[in-house]
């Protein structure tokens, strides 16, 4: 991809946003990589300001595991879950990159 | 002091000096300077992002937070550790795409007005020094507390080994320093906590039953320091959304060639920087529990010498010389990172775009940066030698606050929404701004009845961190300043301009084109 991009890069002056824009794969693509993003972000957000909202509730505060409360649980379960999405984003981008680059050879072969 | 902690710090200092020399060599053109010419590679501006991130208020600061107050001292790791997903989902990618120095670069991508500099610029010089102020406050005490020395002394030290850093090495060898004191760090930090945790059998069961044995079941709920539930949701907000508008951090983006190496960038910190915050349970409890409440208090009433009396404990002069000198080390990057950062914002945005319209030759750029350095280095040391007694850790709240209120939603607008003009931009960066700095004035930071703030009085606004209110409403600004004067705007000029930031921040086409 980068290659590509070195090729149109190279004679950028010439690069015709308002065409690659209007492309139907283009706004697929962007929609479909925009709903995802947020859709983790809002997802993830909730989950880490529900910790210390809940933390003062009884809820967190009983004992999970000997001493170990839930708030501590919950916690953890955040870092867990950074991990988990963190991994999940890099192979989702993976694909995005390939969209991308399937974007952009489109509008190579369409000529610009 | 004796031989061994000499040897250490020694070590530390020369190999950062060697690293620096080196770095010196590689460094001639402006984009060396301020982005070691882009080419890190993605571990390398992973350990380097970490070392931002590990600073010595979240290293010192968090274990002796945990070890005073239990659970809520850990707040703080949680947010350091998912606000890595924020930068990873909806930051770090466009930035790459869009930017080439600065913030400010980035955001005149797409308005290429000298006002949105301006304001870009002067948001990055207050977040810059009120983060610096406190590094080099908690350098002070700290070097005072391991060699005696008298505090401004200590600061001057400091103060001169940062700059020599970014003066000579530039961004090269600031990263490199970065990557050395994240790698030592995150060693010092696993050394400790096998320690502790040794010292439990290995049962983290048994090291929370110890701690509500012998302290109580308070030191395992939140509630010791955050009382309200709005204050620590404010402070959270504040952790979690800030870290995408830090200056510094952002700048790290621009140090790497594309957008593919800006994600496995925050791949690698965000590893590094969830086994480091895991990590500060051990440091913490293990602080309380051998070291003792009366022995951190009587050392730093806000324990942030909890880690190395820990190692003290635990490894004797060894070990505490070694954690010294990573702290050390720690400090000495990350005030470094922020003296490249306030740099680039006077000599890249102010002057050379500003003032000279972008008409500056290769060596202009250069000597303007380090100038650039110089100055910004010298108020923050004048800075810090007044600010002696002044609590620092609100310090560090405040420059996230204001990052994730005056940056952040101006980040997301440019990025994302096609209706966001330049006036919207203005007035979501003034209103994050003055509204953070107006209700910090007003706040118990520096009000406070009891007399242990600046001033004696009733807070008006009883939030430490005020999040909760400017983040929304930066957002609310950007969106009526938008709205208000769409009429004003030249719409098709302006649509056609976002056509080709949407384009290039999703596609990373003509990375090296874009900006000016």
């Amino acid at each position: 991809m980068s290659q590509l991009e070195n090729k149109i890069s190279a004679k950028c002056d010439g690069i015709n946003y308002d065409k690659i824009d209007r492309m139907e794969t283009f706004n697929q693509f962007v929609k479909k990589k925009n709903t995802f993003l947020f859709g983790i972000t809002i997802t993830f957000l909730t989950f880490y300001i529900l910790l210390p909202i809940l933390a003062f509730t009884p809820v967190l505060q009983q004992k999970a595991v000997g001493s170990i409360t839930w708030v501590w649980v919950y916690s953890l379960a955040l870092f867990i879950m950074t991990i988990i999405l963190c991994t999940l984003y890099v192979k989702m981008a993976a694909n995005f990159d390939k969209a991308a680059a399937a974007v952009l050879q489109e509008y190579e072969k369409a000529g610009a | 002091m004796n031989l061994v902690s000499a040897g250490f710090f020694i070590g530390i200092v020369g190999l950062t000096l060697i690293v620096t020399y080196i770095a010196s060599k590689r460094t001639s053109s402006a984009s060396d300077f301020y982005t070691a010419g882009g080419g890190l590679k993605g571990w390398q501006n992973g350990f380097a992002i970490a070392g931002d991130y590990l600073s010595a208020a979240a290293f010192l600061g968090v274990s002796g937070a945990i070890a005073l107050t239990g659970f809520d001292g850990f707040f703080f790791s949680v947010g350091y550790v998912v606000a890595n997903l924020v930068l990873l989902y909806i930051i770090a990618e466009p930035m790459r795409n869009l930017g080439r120095y600065t913030l400010a670069d980035m955001l005149t991508a797409r308005f290429n007005e000298k006002r949105i500099r301006g304001v870009a610029a002067t948001g990055t010089i207050i977040i810059v020094i009120l983060y610096m102020i406190a590094q080099l406050v908690g350098a002070g005490a700290l070097i005072k507390l391991l060699f005696g020395i008298e505090y401004w002394m200590a600061v001057l030290i400091v103060g001169v080994m940062m700059t020599t850093y970014v003066l000579f090495g530039g961004m090269t060898a600031t990263s490199w320093v970065q990557i050395i004191k994240a790698g030592l760090l995150l060693f010092g930090t696993t050394l400790l906590a096998f320690l502790v945790f040794s010292k439990f059998d290995f049962n983290l069961v048994k090291m929370f039953d110890t701690v509500s044995t012998n302290y109580g079941d308070e030191y395992l709920v939140p509630g010791m320091k955050y009382t309200s539930t709005i204050d620590s949701v404010s402070m959270m907000l504040a952790l979690v959304l800030g870290t995408s508008g830090l200056p510094h951090i952002l700048m790290r983006f621009f140090t790497v060639k594309d957008a593919k190496t800006a994600r496995a960038s925050i791949s690698w910190t965000t590893w590094i920087t969830a086994i480091f915050f895991s990590l500060t349970i051990f440091l913490g409890f293990g602080a309380m529990h051998f070291v003792g409440f009366d022995k951190i208090i009587a050392e730093n009433a806000a324990g942030n010498t909890a880690a190395p009396l820990l190692a003290e404990f635990l490894g004797g002069n060894i070990l505490l010389s070694f954690i010294c000198a990573v702290a050390f080390a720690t400090i000495l990057a990350v005030v470094s990172g922020l003296v490249l950062t306030g740099a680039s914002a006077i000599s890249h945005d102010i002057y050379g775009e500003i003032l000279k319209d972008g008409k500056l030759t290769e060596k202009q750029q250069v000597l303007a940066a380090r100038i650039g350095s110089i100055s910004i280095a010298i108020v923050s040391i004048i800075l810090a030698l007044f600010a002696q007694s002044l609590n620092v850790s609100f310090l560090v709240s405040f420059a996230f606050c204001i990052g994730a209120s005056a940056n952040l939603p101006v980040i997301l607008y440019t990025i994302y929404w096609k209706k966001f003009n330049s006036n919207g931009a203005v007035a979501a960066m003034v209103t994050g701004l003055v509204s953070c700095l107006v209700l910090g004035a007003l706040g118990p930071n520096i009000w406070s009845p009891t007399g242990n703030a600046i001033f004696v009085g009733e807070p008006i606004v009883n939030l430490a961190v005020p999040a909760i209110i400017t983040i929304p409403l930066s957002f609310f600004a950007g969106y009526l300043g938008s709205i208000l004067t769409a009429h004003k705007v030249e719409q098709a000029e302006a649509e056609r301009v976002y056509k080709e930031i949407r384009v290039k921040a999703h596609t990373g086409i003509s990375v090296q084109d874009v900006s000016h």
